[in-house]
């Protein structure tokens, strides 16, 4: 746990597993968005209800292959029946079970990986932001160096600076558990013996939502995480991540 | 430096996780499906497995009000006398033309008393409606009153051997499926001759479908004519799930 020995073993491997998986999942998660590529708010939502957001990622975007809906009650403005009559882009036989494999792969190392950082110090110590580090003086001179792109240089190992120590923690304690949570919310099985989890986010649709959107913000820390490690020296820093150690 | 403890926290947490595998692994269903060698239907079978284990058993969905029925899109097939061209296609134009009078839902197999259901037979059992969301694979959901038998007084009637442990269904649409006994069994799983308080459309599986509430949507099939009670998980071959590229168990 010595700070100038880099990351510990664990560690490493928990960083691979985890981006190996992630990968899947996002790679995944469009192909799945894809076959349905409408976002709604609440728990009901279809091609024949109003969307939130409609995303422009495969043929079946505003495709408009339905027969004239059909009234299921003589009032007016009630709700419709249609039947498809386009052959939609649905890959999802191999798209879902995929997903739900790397999830697999991402939780059960994840709980150990939590399990060990709570209970081993490295949250901590390395992880967690520590009071004098949120001194707003000490946050905005860590702003302003990473807005000049004064980046130092690697330590290859977790001595972290606020920012990133911010950046971690989001992932580990927030991101990651809201996309376990709204993703076992989707599950029928899952909701019908906790009918809490659905609610929680606001129904089945706005647990997609949130899914889809904490995804955006996943993928948004990627692509910072990969440019900070380029710029702060790209081969120290994977040799730390990989075989370890400093030099 | 060599510790002298007897109790490590690495052994303390190791026994943790050794205990809480023994008691998934003594849950665990006894039949699993088979994955045949296919890494992602192995990722299927361990969501079944941890599913069967760790949620209950006869837990029941959400049930709505009237106030929430939604609009309800149609698809996969919406109506068999137009696209299934097989001899099955065509006996259902002729039962569809007969507004299904003489319409039989066939139950066999490891059954003490294999029967064959008319409509008519099949709405004299005592009835079940739910309004429940249907949540479809592709990520869209809709919700819909469903009025039908329950599996389980269908499966009374006709006395399943104590060996039994899956039903197995097929559809005019040359489709095989199949639920384990939790799950046909489950107080919520009906077969539906009514939707929204009318009968079943042609296009939501006239005349009859089962509801499945815990799955996804694609496993409460449309167009129900034939039960199989069996032993032996039956993968439905080139008309089932698992050969078609898709999970037979859908919870997730």
């Amino acid at each position: 746990m010595d700070d100038a020995r880099g990351h510990a073993r664990w560690v490493r491997l928990s960083h691979w597993i985890g981006a190996a998986s992630l990968l899947v999942l996002a790679v995944t998660g469009v192909v799945i968005l894809m076959a349905h590529p409408r976002l709604y708010w609440g728990d009901i939502g279809n091609d024949l209800t109003p969307a939130l957001l409609e995303l422009p990622i495969s043929r079946n975007h505003q495709h408009a292959g339905w027969d004239t809906p059909r009234p299921f009650f003589a009032k007016p403005n009630g709700p419709v029946s249609a039947s498809r009559t386009f052959d939609i882009f649905n890959q999802n036989g191999w798209g879902r079970s995929l997903h739900f494999l790397a999830a697999w792969c991402l939780v059960l190392p994840g709980a150990l990986y939590l399990l060990g950082g709570l209970t081993g110090g490295h949250f901590r110590s390395h992880i967690w932001p520590g009071a004098l580090e949120l001194a707003p003086r000490v946050v905005w001179r860590h702003v302003v160096d990473h807005l000049r792109l004064r980046i130092p240089p690697a330590t290859g190992g977790p001595r972290y600076n606020v920012l990133q120590k911010a950046a971690y923690s989001w992932v580990v304690f927030v991101a990651a558990p809201l996309m376990v949570l709204t993703g076992l919310a989707m599950s029928p099985a899952v909701g019908a013996a906790y009918g809490w989890l659905p609610r929680l986010f606001g129904g089945y649709q706005s647990a997609r939502t949130i899914h889809f959107f904490t995804f955006v913000a996943l993928g948004l820390f990627v692509l910072v995480h990969l440019a900070m490690v380029v710029a702060s020296g790209f081969r120290r820093q994977m040799r730390a991540m990989t075989v370890g150690g400093v030099r | 430096m060599k510790t002298t403890s007897l109790i490590t926290r690495r052994r303390a947490i190791v026994a943790g996780l050794a205990s809480i595998g023994g008691l998934v692994a003594a849950r665990l269903p006894r039949d699993l499906p088979p994955s045949y060698g296919n890494l992602l239907r192995m990722g299927d079978t361990l969501t079944y497995a941890a599913h069967r284990t760790l949620l209950p058993a006869q837990s029941l969905v959400r049930e709505y009000g009237v106030s929430d029925l939604t609009s309800f899109p149609a698809t996969g097939t919406t109506n068999p006398a137009v696209s299934v061209t097989s001899a099955l296609g065509e006996e259902y134009r002729t039962l569809q033309a007969g507004a299904f009078a003489d319409w039989r839902l066939s139950v066999e197999g490891r059954v003490a008393r294999p029967q064959s259901f008319s409509l008519a037979e099949l709405k004299q059992f005592p009835s079940r409606t739910q309004i429940t969301r249907h949540t479809c694979e592709e990520g869209w959901t809709a919700i819909g009153q469903w009025t039908g038998v329950p599996l389980s007084r269908v499966l009374d009637a006709v006395g399943i051997m104590p060996t039994a442990r899956f039903v197995v269904l097929h559809s005019v649409d040359d489709w095989v499926d199949s639920l384990d006994l939790i799950d046909a069994l489950h107080p919520q799983t009906i077969l539906a001759y009514g939707m929204n308080g009318a009968d079943l459309p042609i296009a939501h599986g006239a005349p009859v479908r089962l509801r499945l509430e815990r799955q996804i949507g694609y496993k409460s099939m449309k167009y129900v004519r034939r039960l199989v009670v069996a032993d032996e998980f039956d993968d439905g071959g080139t008309s089932g799930s698992i050969r078609n590229g898709w999970a037979w168990y859908t919870g997730i």
